[in-house]
């Protein structure tokens, strides 16, 4: 033991557990010095993992599938019609534990009964990424399913502004309109949601 | 004189009190105070004659008095039954009175609307809370519910006829607080409505007490209308010198904005005095008023979620650690953010905003 062992020992931190195993400082023998048996068996180790699956997929060529719960990208909802269901009830601002979610409410004026659903609407939506944790608590909110969670990751960006997403950023594409890209962003969010109903219920 | 008030001993799920003579179960329960006390929609202790509508109240006696102990044969609405010596009452420790008032909160919810996302009141709705603790999840009633023609009360204070409950809070409000009553209760049964017969404006001075007594959203502030949720708005108690009223009130700020004034409540959600219309309409600025700190909040309030009183803050470290300096800005949130811009004030605007209060901005 070193001169200041004892000195050290005061530092440690006593154990935990009785795992610990007392490090074994005998010379090696001769078959140790030889080290090809090692050598050997870490090389079977990794000739085995050759002819193994791959656990690597070439992204983003190649994705793999999401799972039924997967909470992603936060998208705000459009009704059959093509009217914004988000009636700024603020609702999902209160649940966020991280705070990410502000808004700024409006009343609908005569005129506007086929943008907005309701008598009120949320002429501004904010969610900020930086802060975002993806907990899906707002989708668990929401009274009028106007907002969930997507499955598409949040894009990169370099600058810290980019992660400011309003509105035009949220929002679902027109399924009148556009009901490709509707369909596309919607995803299999529904279909999936219903398995997971049906398996949790079975 | 004192001596000259018989008092009378009255015993409420099990807790006996002396009150005196006069006073009503529904009274004598909220001198227990507590889950003792039973709900009240329609009766108001500072409005003359109401309760007995809303029957949220019902209790059950089990003995009438000393004099004579029978029990009463049907619920009693407590707000309007006097207190007799002896008398001992059943409240939340009787089954019978829990399911009876199940079903009276099915029965009130039976027309309103479940327009809570885009209601103001929700968060200090009389009638939520009672949902929540009686309700049941679903409802089964089949119809259509009521609809009226909508009315339209003046720059003040807006009516959505749909979510009334008809307590008549509001009429008593106006009769005993205002010169002139001009609102009132028109047709009968299904159809009768809080309306000012042809188009009147509710604009009597005191009138806008009727926001405050409202049980739900059926009478809201038009200058606080869609301005921001409840419970995101910090209450603060303040006081101005006002030659009408008392000037004591509650502002609901959102930084620095006014965003809503209103009366002072107490632990019954009554108001504590009347504000006249000036200091609820027209004061919406923090000049006009002296702070004095803010509102105590009851703790199971969704209103309390913004932690504004009893809040300590960890002590700031980091000038002391990185010798003097202030941490860096990496983004000011205000360079990016869209939503509560510091040039547009929401406190000014008369009414509600529009698409075009917002598109205005982009164009400056």
């Amino acid at each position: 033991m070193p001169a200041c062992g004892g000195d050290l020992k005061r530092y440690m931190m006593q154990p935990l557990t009785n795992r610990a195993k007392v490090l074994d400082l005998k010379p090696l023998n001769f078959m140790e010095r030889l080290y090809l048996p090692n050598i050997m068996n870490g090389m079977w180790i990794t000739l085995r993992h050759i002819f193994k699956k791959k656990a690597t997929i070439q992204y983003p060529e190649e994705k793999r599938p999401f799972s039924p719960v997967f909470r992603g990208l936060h998208v705000l909802n459009r009704d059959e019609e093509g009217r914004e269901r988000c009636t700024a009830c603020g609702l999902c601002a209160v649940a966020c534990p991280a705070e990410a979610i502000t808004m700024e409410a409006a009343e609908r004026m005569k005129g506007e009964e086929h943008l907005y659903r309701e008598e009120k609407y949320a002429a501004r939506y904010e969610i900020n990424m930086l802060r975002c944790i993806f907990c899906g608590l707002c989708e668990e909110a929401c009274p009028k399913d106007a907002i969930y969670l997507s499955e598409t990751f949040a894009p990169a960006n370099f600058t810290r502004k980019g992660f400011i997403y309003g509105k035009p950023d949220l929002l679902i594409p027109d399924p009148k309109n556009e009901p490709g890209d509707f369909s596309l962003a919607k995803g299999q969010i529904e279909d999936r949601k219903e398995k997971v109903r049906k398996d949790v219920t079975a | 004189m004192a001596e000259d008030i018989k008092m009378l001993k009255v015993t409420i799920d099990n807790i006996t009190v002396d009150v005196p003579q006069g006073t009503t179960i529904l009274q004598a329960a909220r001198m227990i105070g507590g889950d003792v006390a039973p709900p009240a929609m329609c009766y108001y202790s500072k409005l003359k004659g109401s309760g007995g509508k809303c029957r949220t109240c019902l209790v059950e006696v089990n003995k009438g008095s000393e004099a004579d102990p029978r029990p009463m044969p049907k619920l009693v609405a407590s707000c309007r039954t006097g207190v007799m010596d002896g008398m001992e009452v059943k409240n939340i420790t009787s089954d019978r009175v829990v399911d009876a008032r199940n079903g009276v909160v099915e029965f009130l919810l039976l027309n309103h609307p479940l327009d809570c996302p885009v209601c103001d009141q929700a968060g200090e709705c009389h009638l939520q809370d009672l949902s929540y603790n009686h309700g049941k999840e679903g409802t089964r009633y089949e119809f259509s519910r009521r609809t009226f023609e909508k009315h339209d009360l003046g720059p003040y204070i807006q009516l959505h006829m749909t979510r009334c409950i008809l307590c008549y809070r509001c009429v008593y409000v106006a009769d005993q607080l205002t010169e002139k009553r001009v609102h009132g209760i028109l047709s009968r049964g299904d159809h009768s409505e809080i309306a000012t017969h042809i188009e009147k404006s509710l604009d009597n001075d005191f009138i806008g007490n009727v926001i405050d007594v409202c049980p739900v959203g059926a009478l809201t502030d038009k200058t606080f209308r869609f301005k921001n949720r409840v419970w995101f708005t910090k209450p603060v108690d303040a006081h101005r010198e006002c030659t009408t009223c008392k000037g004591h009130v509650t502002l609901w700020q959102r930084g620095d904005e006014v965003l809503r004034v209103t009366a002072r409540k107490d632990q019954w959600g009554e108001v504590e005095d009347w504000i006249c219309n000036t200091c609820r309409f027209d004061k919406k600025k923090t000049s006009d008023w002296v702070i004095e700190g803010p509102t105590k909040v009851d703790r199971h309030s969704v209103i309390s979620q913004g932690h504004y009183t009893g809040l300590k803050k960890p002590e700031e470290i980091f000038k002391a650690v990185h010798a003097g300096r202030d941490p860096k800005l990496l983004m000011d949130i205000h360079s990016v953010s869209e939503v509560n811009r510091p040039g547009i004030a929401l406190s000014e605007l008369p009414g509600p905003a529009t698409s075009e209060t917002f598109n205005v901005d982009k164009k400056s």
